[in-house]
């Protein structure tokens, strides 16, 4: 009976594991693929990799994208930071009134955010570039920040922080050699959900973006017409490995010095 | 928690706001260099265009350009109409040009700074946009080709020559359609002998019914995998466009391209310059340099979407290209070719709706 549990248990794993992971597999498979079509399996071939490194257009968008995913995400880190400390000092009420108008942007279409930031750019008469796309971004970013540091604000022993300023600490000291290393936890995740947020990101992207400046969604979607090109099938595989490495990496470390930062 | 203090607080916020501006700065500062006789913004389809072809038009003429690319012309029409970022040139379908010259967006050209537009361009193709611009006034054909049936020649042993064959019960689950408004109500239309524009209630609903009535035999309705799905033989009859048909015909020798007697959609992309355009004069250059011949060929070499450019044409070398019933179809035997036009909003919301019912019941 149990042996028959653990087999229906494995199964079941395998099959999430299946779904999750087909899709990614075959990705990958193609991007080896020497014909152009999926249908056909023209022979094994690195071309599409040394056509990727040979296209600027593509790196362009790939930079565009790493920059802006990692300036917004920073930015709105340290800004929902802010917000969730100050939050933290309001009544009760005012808090949670709060909390339910960041949660708003979350819940809202993607369409409507990125339509009424159009609308809002262009009534300031910002010139639409990558600064468009970046403040957009921050924007769509900061509630997801807040959404991860609030709860490891509630956590807190304020007695922490009061004892610091009792011993002498002051207060920027004691924020950050008592507060900030607790809630560290919040502000990374935070900062991962952020930045992963930002790539994924197409139409808040498209219409914010000015011309001649693409990132890799944008860029992707618009060779839908005519099909899209195996460089892009290249790219995705390369920063699915780099992905996969930098979480091996960070769960397999040993973690010396990790309670430290106490 | 008593109270982070105030000081700290409003110093993080000042660095934030610095950093902020810094941003908000780097982004407005920062238009790219223009080139010595200016610059030029156009918007375009995702891989429409030789990207050499720009370059060379950079050294000729020493205006820079500034290239954006769209997926469809309803993602290009909201930017373009609310004016987030003014574009010189840009390349819209017929139907959508249509709607666009309504909405009061585009500017009328001066075909005497395009001489090539007027004597390399096809008379007939000039004729054909006449459904959507009346007169020639905004628009100048870049890529054209019509919708018909791809078959597998292995699969299927009879002639193929109706749209009725979609409706053929030997087919079943072997047949892909078109999953798009527009030309899922074409094929039907056309079947029953309506026009593809039309707004009566009576036709539509035939249509609509001729489609549900199909449904049990279609195996998917697709759009860009009709390409891929027919080059590996997974499905036997396919409703695509003619510029597809020729790279899969290339990938996969047993499948013929046809377009069906009662006739089909004969779509036109082209050239228009929005009204807010900020450099028209560079437009129009252009627009002129696109309709050379030795450009206009190069372009159809790399995107192999058939060219109303006729010096193009005559320029092709490979001789089973350059008389390729699919890439440049003689038109004058049908007599029943359309294009698509602009329906209205009214028409736009019948249109889905009869299409919502096809689809779901």
């Amino acid at each position: 009976m149990s042996r028959l549990y653990g087999a229906v248990r494995k199964f079941y794993i395998a099959l999430i594991f299946l779904f999750l992971y087909a899709p990614i597999a075959t990705l990958i498979v193609l991007s080896f693929n020497a014909s152009k079509t999926r249908a056909k399996w023209g022979g094994f071939t690195l071309k599409w990799y040394q056509s990727l490194f040979g296209n600027d257009i593509i790196l362009q968008a790939l930079w565009n994208t790493l920059a802006i995913a990692f300036l917004s995400a920073l930015i709105a880190t340290v800004i929902g930071t802010v917000a969730c400390i100050s939050m933290q000092n309001m009544r009760r009420s005012t808090r949670s009134l709060i909390m339910g108008v960041t949660n708003i942007p979350m819940l809202n279409a993607d369409i409507v955010t990125g339509i009424s930031l159009m609308l809002l750019f262009i009534s300031i008469g910002i010139r639409f570039g990558f600064g468009t796309i970046l403040l957009a971004h921050i924007t769509f970013n900061i509630p997801y920040v807040i959404l991860s540091v609030m709860p490891r604000m509630k956590q807190l022993n304020p007695s922490t922080y009061e004892a610091a300023l009792d011993l002498g600490a002051s207060h920027i000291q004691a924020f950050f050699k008592v507060v900030f290393p607790d809630i560290l936890p919040g502000i990374f995740s935070g900062f991962l959900m952020a930045f992963t947020m930002s790539l994924d990101d197409f139409i808040i992207t498209h219409f914010t973006k000015g011309p001649g400046i693409d990132t890799l969604s944008t860029k992707i979607y618009t060779e839908v017409k005519k099909g899209i090109k195996p460089e892009m099938y290249a790219l995705s595989t390369i920063i699915f490995v780099s992905v996969l490495i930098l979480l091996l990496l960070i769960n397999y470390t040993p973690r010396a010095g990790h309670k430290k930062a106490r | 928690m008593k109270k982070i203090s105030g000081k700290t607080t409003k110093r993080i916020a000042l660095a934030l706001g610095a950093a902020l501006a810094c941003a908000a700065l780097a982004g407005c500062g920062s238009p790219s260099s223009a080139g010595k006789n200016g610059e030029l913004y156009v918007y375009n389809w995702g891989e429409y265009i030789d990207p050499d072809t720009l370059t060379m038009f950079e050294e000729e003429t020493g205006i820079k350009v500034i290239y954006d690319e769209y997926d469809t012309n309803e993602t290009m029409y909201p930017k373009v109409a609310a004016g987030a970022s003014v574009y010189d040139v840009i390349c819209p379908s017929d139907y959508m040009v249509n709607k666009m010259i309504d909405n009061d967006l585009l500017q009328e050209l001066n075909f005497d700074n395009m001489p090539n537009a007027l004597s390399n361009i096809g008379a007939s193709y000039y004729d054909t946009a006449e459904e959507f611009d009346p007169g020639n006034k905004y628009f100048v054909p870049y890529c054209w080709g019509t919708v018909g049936i791809l078959y597998n020649t292995s699969m299927v042993d009879e002639p193929v020559t109706s749209w009725s064959i979609l409706w053929n019960e030997k087919y079943k689950d072997n047949i892909l359609m078109q999953d798009s408004v527009r030309d899922a109500f074409m094929v039907a239309l056309k079947l029953n002998g309506s026009s593809m524009n039309t707004l009566d209630v009576n036709e539509l609903e035939a249509a609509r019914d001729a489609l549900i009535e199909q449904r049990p035999l279609v195996q998917a309705w697709v759009i860009d995998e009709v390409r891929d799905k027919m080059i590996g033989g997974e499905a036997a009859l396919g409703v695509i466009y003619s510029g597809e048909a020729i790279y899969t015909q290339r990938e996969n020798s047993d499948l013929e391209y046809v377009i069906p007697q009662e006739g089909t959609n004969v779509w036109l992309d082209g050239w228009v310059i929005p009204k807010n355009a900020a450099n028209k004069e560079n437009a129009e250059k252009f627009i002129d340099f696109m309709c050379r011949g030795d450009i206009a060929l190069m372009n159809f070499e790399y995107i192999t979407y058939s060219t109303p450019n006729t010096a193009a044409q005559a320029l092709i070398k490979d001789e089973d290209i350059r008389n390729s019933e699919i890439a440049f179809p003689d038109l004058s035997q049908y007599n029943n070719l359309e294009t698509f036009t602009y329906l209205g909003e009214e028409g736009d919301e019948l249109y889905n709706q009869y299409w919502k019912e096809a689809r779901s019941q």
